[in-house]
């Protein structure tokens, strides 16, 4: 899977001067997303952009909706012609208040690795048997919908409707027949 | 003419009603002399408030500075006299030397017009945070980014919706009747207010019944925005999910009309309608600590 990685403290850095290291007003986060959207590989199918938060400080809840929330809003809805997942990677639990609350009143989801141990995460509003789904597949380390079924013990077609909408929602990859979270083979 | 406004002796968020009613009785175009020569005490509040009276004013207005030493003192490092010298006629003894460098001010008056300044005020209130939350008021040193996030979301209320600058304080005082030590974010404005910014995307559906207090309630309870994109409303929202694990208290005035998110420990009204106006935004929001 081609990967990208986009640090955004370096696009805040570029934008401002002097420079600033927290991600505050509409105006910056409208700034920073247009930053991340021009490094963003286009028309590129099972490509996984690593948005690296860990430079960056403080992230405001205007700055939170501009950069995370839209971008996966326009990304999903294929304003920005881009067709890969996205990992939300150096999050700590300040910037995790911050998406959260966004993710939650757009019913929007995504995928995080926190600072620190580094787990990924899949923070936002997702249905049940859907993250139930998803923390199988990276737990397991399973690629297929029948083994994930099987796992479960619940019918392989509700595996695949539920991986069909994570897969839209790019909190999976489709890579012909076999599934993988957005990020490494390893959880 | 001139009309003399008396400026409380305790000028904070409830008393600054008597200077805005006295203020209202007058046309924007005549002298106001307003007269702080007994006040003693100001909280971040008051003072701003105090800044958007002349910010209003047609005529450049008198301020009779206080008499007391203390307050005089406390007012200079508060970086007051800096925004008043350029919005009033002083009069009275004014403090020269260094500014804004003071323990007990945790972040001075500072001028709000554009997001620029919303990073500084976020990353200068950071810089001392720890020892203020830790040591002045006993809290949890985890909720500085809070803080910091919920000062930023305040501030911004001026950068989008006002339409001119505004001003920022903040400050720890002893709330008497809760015999605890408080933060008190002050963020006020003399700007278009909520009803006029609100108005374009929001009016129509509430026909005559449109208000401040409609305004006021649809921002601050329902997140709405004056912009239609999905996800814009979120400052408010998240100021009051903070304040909840914090226990505590928003209040935001606009035009004739304030509402306020209250906490167990206070007993003021959720919602008043029908007040003297006044234009623009202030809001406060205070935090409790546990130090007595």
């Amino acid at each position: 899977m081609q990967q990208t990685h986009i640090d955004v403290g370096a696009i805040l850095e570029a934008a401002y001067q002097p420079v600033y290291n927290d991600l505050v007003t509409r105006a910056t986060g409208r700034a920073v997303r247009s930053g991340i959207e021009a490094r963003l590989p286009q028309r590129a199918a099972a490509t996984l952009t690593v948005i690296d938060f860990s430079r960056v400080g403080l992230i405001d809840f205007s700055c939170a909706d501009e950069i995370v929330a839209t971008l996966v809003r326009r990304a999903c809805s294929d304003t920005v012609g881009y067709e890969g997942c996205f990992l939300f990677d150096g999050i700590s639990d300040d910037h995790l208040d911050a998406i959260e609350q966004v993710l939650e009143r757009d019913r929007l989801a995504l995928v995080v690795r926190t600072i620190g141990p580094g787990a990924h995460r899949l923070v936002g509003v997702v249905d049940p048997l859907e993250r139930q789904i998803w923390e199988t597949i990276v737990r397991e380390r399973l690629q297929e919908t029948a083994a994930v079924a099987a796992a479960l013990a619940i019918a392989v077609e509700v595996v695949e409707v539920a991986v069909a909408a994570l897969v839209q929602r790019r909190l999976l990859v489709q890579d012909g027949p076999l599934i993988r979270p957005p990020f490494g083979a390893a959880a | 003419m001139s009309a003399v406004i008396t400026i409380p002796d305790d000028l904070t968020e409830s008393s600054f009603e008597q200077v805005i009613t006295q203020a209202a009785a007058h046309p924007l175009d005549a002298k106001l002399i307003l007269d702080a020569r007994h006040t003693t005490f100001g909280t971040p509040y008051g003072l701003a408030s105090l800044l958007c009276v002349a910010q209003s004013r047609a005529t450049r207005p008198t301020l009779l500075v206080p008499e007391t030493e203390r307050t005089l003192s406390y007012w200079h490092r508060a970086d007051f006299f800096t925004y008043a010298s350029e919005l009033f006629e002083l009069s009275g003894r004014i403090p020269t030397g260094r500014t804004g460098q003071s323990n007990d001010v945790w972040l001075p008056m500072t001028a709000i017009a554009g997001s620029e300044d919303v990073h500084r005020v976020v990353g200068s209130i950071q810089e001392r945070s720890e020892a203020i939350l830790g040591q002045q008021l006993q809290a949890d040193v985890r909720m500085i980014g809070r803080f910091a996030m919920t000062l930023s979301e305040a501030c911004q209320n001026i950068v989008e919706h006002a339409g001119r600058g505004g001003w920022v304080m903040v400050q720890t005082y002893t709330w008497r009747s809760l015999a605890r030590r408080v933060v008190q974010i002050a963020v006020c404005d003399a700007g278009v207010g909520f009803a006029a910014s609100l108005a374009p995307a929001h009016a129509r559906r509430f026909g005559d019944r449109w208000s401040d207090a409609r305004a006021l309630e649809a921002s601050v309870i329902q997140g709405q925005s004056r912009f239609p994109d999905p996800g814009r409303g979120q400052g408010f929202a998240g100021i009051r999910r903070f304040l909840g694990t914090w226990d505590g208290k928003l209040a935001v005035r606009s035009g004739t009309a304030r509402i306020a998110i209250v906490p167990s420990w206070d007993s003021d009204v959720p919602l008043r309608e029908g007040l003297s106006s006044f234009p623009g935004a202030q809001v406060s929001i205070i935090i409790p600590g546990r130090a007595a």
